[in-house]
Formats: C-alpha cells, sequence, structure tokens
C-alpha cells in the first residue's frame, strides 16, 4: 500500500499513543494510583495499529486481555479509556470493565476480554451476522498465541471456513502464553499451519513492523469484504513488559528482551518514514509531544473523575 | 379452544417470530434437516433454508458464542443446546461473555439472544441426557431463566423471549414435548418473570415448575379427596423469580412445599425457599418442605430413575407431614 503523509503520522501517532498509554499505566499500578491488575501492549503496537489502519469505521474488532493497544487504535478516545482502567464513572464502559473488559460497541469495538480465547465465538457470530445482513463490513479477531491451545479456537475456525465468514483471524504470537512458551505449549510450532485443518487460507508477518502488518492485513481483510471466506495471520511480535506486574520474568532472558526491544516497531517505522523522507524528524518529534499531552491530559482526566455512584452497582444488568 | 403439543407450540412460536422479524434466526445441533433432536424446529428449514435455519457442527461453546456475536451486531438468534446436559460445554460462553457483557461495557449493548435447551428425566437416557441443571443458571446475574410447564406457556413465553433485549436461557422438558393442552391460534405471548396459580387453594402452597406441575396438580387431587385443599403455583421463570406471587399465596395457605426435579442439594429449592424466609416468614405456620430429586447423577434403570425424581406420591406425604395429617 502506498503510504502518504498523513497516514505516516496517524500510524505513529497510534503507535505512540499505545506505547505511552502502557508505560503510564505502569506507572500509575507502580504508584498504587491503578488498583487491579493490567496486562499491557508495549511492543506489539504495529499489530494493532497496522491491522485496524485498514479498516472502516464500522468494521468490528475483538480483543484480548492484552486490550489497550486495541482499544486504542479502534478509534478510542484516550480520556475514557484511562478512566475505565482506573474504574472512574467517566470510563468507556462506566468503569465496569476495567481493563479486561475494554469496549466501545457504537465504534465497532466488540470488546476486550478476560478469557482466553474468550472472543473468539463472537468475532465468529459478528461474521455470521455480517454475511447474513449482507452488510459488507469485515471481523478483525485478535488473540493470542496461547489461544490457539484452547477448544474454542478450533470450533470457531471450523465454522467461519464452512460457512465462508468475513473473519480476519489475527494470532499475535509474542511467544508466551502467560509463561509458558509456544515451544512449551504447541506441538505445531509453526501456528499458521492450524489453519489448514480447516482449510483456511494462512499468511506470516512480522509483527514489528507496522507497514508489513498493514499490507497483509489488507490483503486478507478484501478477500473477506469480497466474500471469499476468513483468513488466519500470524503477526510475530513481543511484549516488553511481563504478563502482569508482578511477573518476574523468570521464563525469559534479558538477552531475549534485548534482541526485541532492538526491532522497536516505532523505531523501525520512525527510522522508516525518515530514510524515505516523508517525515522530518522535528515532525517525528512534534508527534511524540503531542502524544505526550494527550496521555497527560487522560490521566489527568481519569484522576480527577468521579468513581461511580454506589446506585450504579445494579444499572446495566438487564435492559 | 384447540389443542396441541407442546412441541407444536414451540415450533408455532418460532415460526411466528420469524415472521414478525427477519432478524431472527435459529442455529444448532441438527436442527435444520433433521428439525431437532425433539422435533421442535420441524420443517422450519424447508420454508426458510440455511440462512434462518442454521446446522452447526458440534460445537457447543462456539454455538453461544457465535449466537452473542450474532446478538451484538444486530441479529436476534435463538440457538439451541440440544440437551442441558451439554450446558457444561458452553457454561464459559454463557457465564462469562452472554451474561455479563452488558454491564461489562456499562450498558452500551444489548444482547437479544435466545438459548433453547431441554432438560429431566423420563425417558432412561442415563446420567449425561437427564439432568436439571437449573440451579446452576439461576446462579449467573445477566440472564434470565424460563422453564415452561404447559404448552400455552411454552408458546407464549418462547415467544417474549425471542422479544427480549436480554439473554434468555427457555428450559423445555423432553416428558412434555408430547403433551396437549390449549393454546389459542390468536397472536398472545406470557410475560417472562411471572408466575401462574395453577390451581387454588387455602391449605398449602406448592410451589413448582416444568414438569413438576403436573405431578402437583395430580397430588393435588388426590390430596382433596382426603379434604387437603391445595393451591399450586407454577413459577414459570425462575430468574427473575416472581417473589410477589409466592409471598401472595404463602399469606394465604401458611404453608409451603417445594416441588422441584433438580438434585436437593443446592438446588432451586435452597433458593425459592430462602426468599419465602426472606420475605414471608411471619405468615408461615410451619417448616418449609422439599421435596426433590435425589442428590445421585441419573441411573439408567426405569426403577431408579422413578426413584431418582418426586413423584405425586411423595408429594402428598411431604403435604400431609407439614399439615401434621
Amino acid at each position: 500500500m502506498n503510504l502518504d503523509k498523513s497516514t505516516a503520522i496517524k500510524l505513529l501517532t497510534r503507535m505512540m499513543e499505545i506505547r505511552q498509554f502502557e508505560d503510564k499505566i505502569m506507572e500509575l499500578l507502580a504508584k498504587n494510583i491503578a488498583e487491579g491488575g493490567s496486562h499491557l501492549y508495549a511492543g506489539m503496537e504495529a499489530v494493532a495499529v497496522g491491522a485496524i489502519s485498514v479498516l472502516n469505521p464500522d468494521d468490528y474488532i475483538t480483543s484480548t486481555h492484552r486490550g489497550h493497544g486495541h482499544a486504542v487504535a479502534k478509534d478510542g478516545d484516550l480520556n475514557s479509556l484511562m478512566a475505565e482502567i482506573l474504574g472512574k464513572k467517566t470510563g468507556v464502559c462506566k468503569g465496569k470493565g476495567g481493563s479486561l473488559h475494554l469496549a466501545d460497541v457504537s465504534k465497532g469495538n466488540l470488546g476486550a476480554n478476560g478469557i482466553v480465547a474468550g472472543s473468539l465465538g463472537i468475532a465468529t457470530g459478528a461474521g455470521l451476522s455480517v454475511k447474513n445482513r449482507k452488510s459488507g463490513q469485515v471481523v478483525i479477531c485478535f488473540f493470542g498465541d496461547g489461544a490457539t491451545n484452547n477448544g474454542i479456537f478450533f470450533e470457531c475456525l471450523n465454522m467461519a471456513s464452512l460457512w465462508k465468514l468475513p473473519v480476519v483471524y489475527v494470532c499475535e504470537n509474542n511467544l508466551y502464553g502467560m509463561s509458558v512458551s509456544v515451544e512449551r505449549a504447541c506441538a505445531v510450532q509453526d501456528l499458521a499451519k492450524k489453519a489448514q485443518a480447516f482449510d483456511m487460507k494462512s499468511d506470516c508477518v512480522d509483527g514489528q513492523d507496522v507497514l508489513a502488518v498493514r499490507d497483509t492485513v489488507d490483503k486478507w481483510v478484501d478477500y473477506a469484504r469480497k466474500g471469499e471466506g476468513p483468513s488466519f495471520i500470524v503477526a510475530n511480535t513481543y511484549r516488553y513488559y511481563g504478563h502482569s506486574r508482578s511477573d518476574p520474568r523468570a521464563y525469559r532472558t534479558r538477552e531475549e528482551e534485548k534482541f526485541w526491544k532492538e526491532r522497536d516497531p516505532i523505531k523501525i517505522f520512525s527510522n522508516k518514514v525518515l530514510e524515505q523522507g516523508l517525515l522530518s524528524g522535528e515532525e517525528v518529534k512534534a508527534v511524540e509531544e503531542e502524544v505526550t499531552g494527550a496521555i497527560e491530559a487522560a490521566v489527568d482526566y481519569a484522576i480527577k473523575s468521579p468513581f461511580p455512584e454506589p446506585e450504579e452497582l445494579y444499572t446495566d444488568l438487564y435492559v | 379452544m384447540r389443542e396441541i403439543t407442546y412441541r407444536q407450540a414451540l415450533n408455532e412460536a418460532l415460526k411466528e417470530e420469524m415472521e414478525r422479524d427477519a432478524t431472527v434466526f435459529l442455529l444448532g445441533e441438527d436442527i435444520a434437516i433433521y428439525g431437532g433432536a425433539y422435533g421442535v424446529t420441524a420443517d422450519l428449514w424447508k420454508k426458510y433454508g440455511d440462512k434462518r435455519v442454521l446446522d452447526t457442527p458440534i460445537s457447543e461453546n462456539a454455538i453461544v458464542g457465535v449466537g452473542l456475536g450474532a446478538a451484538l451486531t444486530g441479529m436476534r438468534p435463538v440457538a439451541e443446546i440440544m440437551y442441558i446436559d451439554f450446558i457444561g460445554l458452553c457454561l464459559e460462553q454463557l457465564n462469562n461473555q452472554v451474561a455479563k457483557i452488558r454491564y461489562m461495557f456499562g450498558g452500551k449493548c444489548k444482547v437479544p439472544f435466545t438459548l433453547r435447551t431441554e432438560g429431566g428425566a423420563g425417558r432412561t437416557l442415563g446420567a449425561h441426557h437427564s439432568q436439571s441443571l437449573e440451579s446452576w443458571l439461576i446462579h449467573i446475574p445477566g440472564i434470565k431463566v424460563v422453564m415452561p410447564a404447559t404448552p400455552y406457556d411454552a408458546k407464549g413465553l418462547l415467544k417474549s423471549a425471542i422479544r427480549e433485549d436480554n439473554p434468555v436461557v427457555f428450559i423445555e422438558h423432553k416428558m412434555l414435548y408430547n403433551v396437549k393442552g390449549p393454546v389459542p391460534e390468536d397472536e398472545y405471548t406470557v410475560p417472562i418473570g411471572s408466575a401462574e396459580v395453577k390451581r387454588e387453594g387455602k391449605d398449602v402452597t406448592l410451589l413448582t415448575y416444568s414438569r413438576m406441575l403436573s405431578f402437583c396438580l395430580e397430588a393435588a387431587d388426590v390430596l382433596e379427596k382426603e379434604g387437603i385443599d391445595v393451591e399450586v403455583v407454577d413459577l414459570r421463570t425462575l430468574l427473575p423469580l416472581d417473589v410477589a406471587a409466592i409471598v401472595d399465596s404463602v399469606k394465604k395457605t401458611n404453608r409451603v412445599v417445594i416441588v422441584e426435579e433438580d438434585c436437593k442439594t443446592g438446588g432451586t429449592g435452597a433458593e425459592i425457599g430462602m426468599k419465602v424466609v426472606e420475605e414471608a416468614f411471619d405468615w408461615l405456620d410451619a417448616p418449609i418442605a422439599r421435596v426433590a430429586g435425589a442428590d445421585v447423577p441419573m441411573p439408567k434403570s426405569p426403577v431408579l430413575e422413578k426413584l431418582a425424581i418426586p413423584d405425586a406420591e411423595r408429594i402428598c406425604e411431604a403435604v400431609r407431614k407439614i399439615l401434621n395429617k
């Protein structure tokens, strides 16, 4: 796909937003301003941003337990996402969902999920609905390497292929399901092979390269939109933080972390646009500063926002 | 009024709602060509085709998840889980996703999703095809649980369930499908969350639902000859429970026997009984009694199976006991 200046700025902005959003949450967790836990997406930005950048506003996504990145990338409002993570009334889910349940159905984000592989059914059902309604929408279903060992993964891929549903299954292979490596958890190391069981098209992409992700996903979104059916893309990527804040990361080496951080998706993309002369150093810096301002404003908004009133405990359960 | 079976009543409800609303579609195992394991979806596939009557692979968790995804995005799915015994295969999607998604999303979505299933003993199908697992489901805030006992209620409640913008688990009983009863030809619905007094009486209240209603009515006839005037309340919906109707009846009779087919321990009767204690204790003249299923996996042998669930005689004994007769 051709890359113009405004798209480059958009991609860079979204990736930086996610990175700074996550770094800030780590800080808030350390200061106990954010309670509970959070699974952070830092390091994986190119996958969510690249994939979602090819969607229309009314296309759907489903997300994962590591879902902040997808929520930001799907036109997320930083203020209400940050407020949600702090459990505030002004949160996108009114403080009832939290980090694991960021969702905005009005923007096509059918939700993060506290259950590994929990969203596969929702994405597949959205695909069935799109097909029946002939609405021309497409669904991207994000999940991790760990989800590919779960029963509903196989149930859903079978149905999607059988019924030729317009769903692009994007497996974010970040090498670990919590602490257990793909090597120690998967009989088949090449995860793309799992699609073969369902005669589903598969592809593999460097998940640290936002343009590569964008090109690959665009091809399969187009395929889905034409009614050709689902596809399965493995995006190889890495999460910088541990599974959660209490994770000492004993299952991986510092050398491995260093190796991946040298392949940082934001650096890779910044270097590329600088080399191509699409953006100047000042312009990249300006994007970064603008994002820093927006994240600080979001934190400020979230901290100053009120918690829900006690009466809210019983609202929103039933229509 | 014409009489049709519980199965026909359900079939009519599905057909009428599919006619009424183009977003209603059915999905489940063997519901299309086969017409459903118990024939509830018979002939609908011929009329509507794959697009609206969809045979699925044997993938219960995905059936529920796919139903949810469709419900969130503009459709009104009615899924069938062939036996409630298979609910364990899809409890993740039902409990974590279907029931909670609206609340977790701060009320910013609707889940117009009906999950039909059937349960209960009586066909000597053994431990994996005879259970009554409704008590598991009433422990899940966010869904509604409906269990009709008559053809009239089956049709009216299923139509209401399909029109609901909340997820409803609709539990039929395999021994009721061939039972006939009056069902008007004209359009009607039965509201979810409302119990009905199926027989008026003044000495004791039987609180029951689903197939046990007929056993309660049978017991009431026997007891009438002994001079005991029995009121039978058909709860019809277990979640939300019609507490007002229960309290009204207790105020009148001052005695309660709960009749349920599920295992006694942790069963629906435990919850219903505590509701009576909380809301109507002052009107009780005797301890609440329960006639419930045995705390065992359902045995195959017809002799043992009969022993494992309540019958009219055991209901009569429980009533006599709390009346000291």
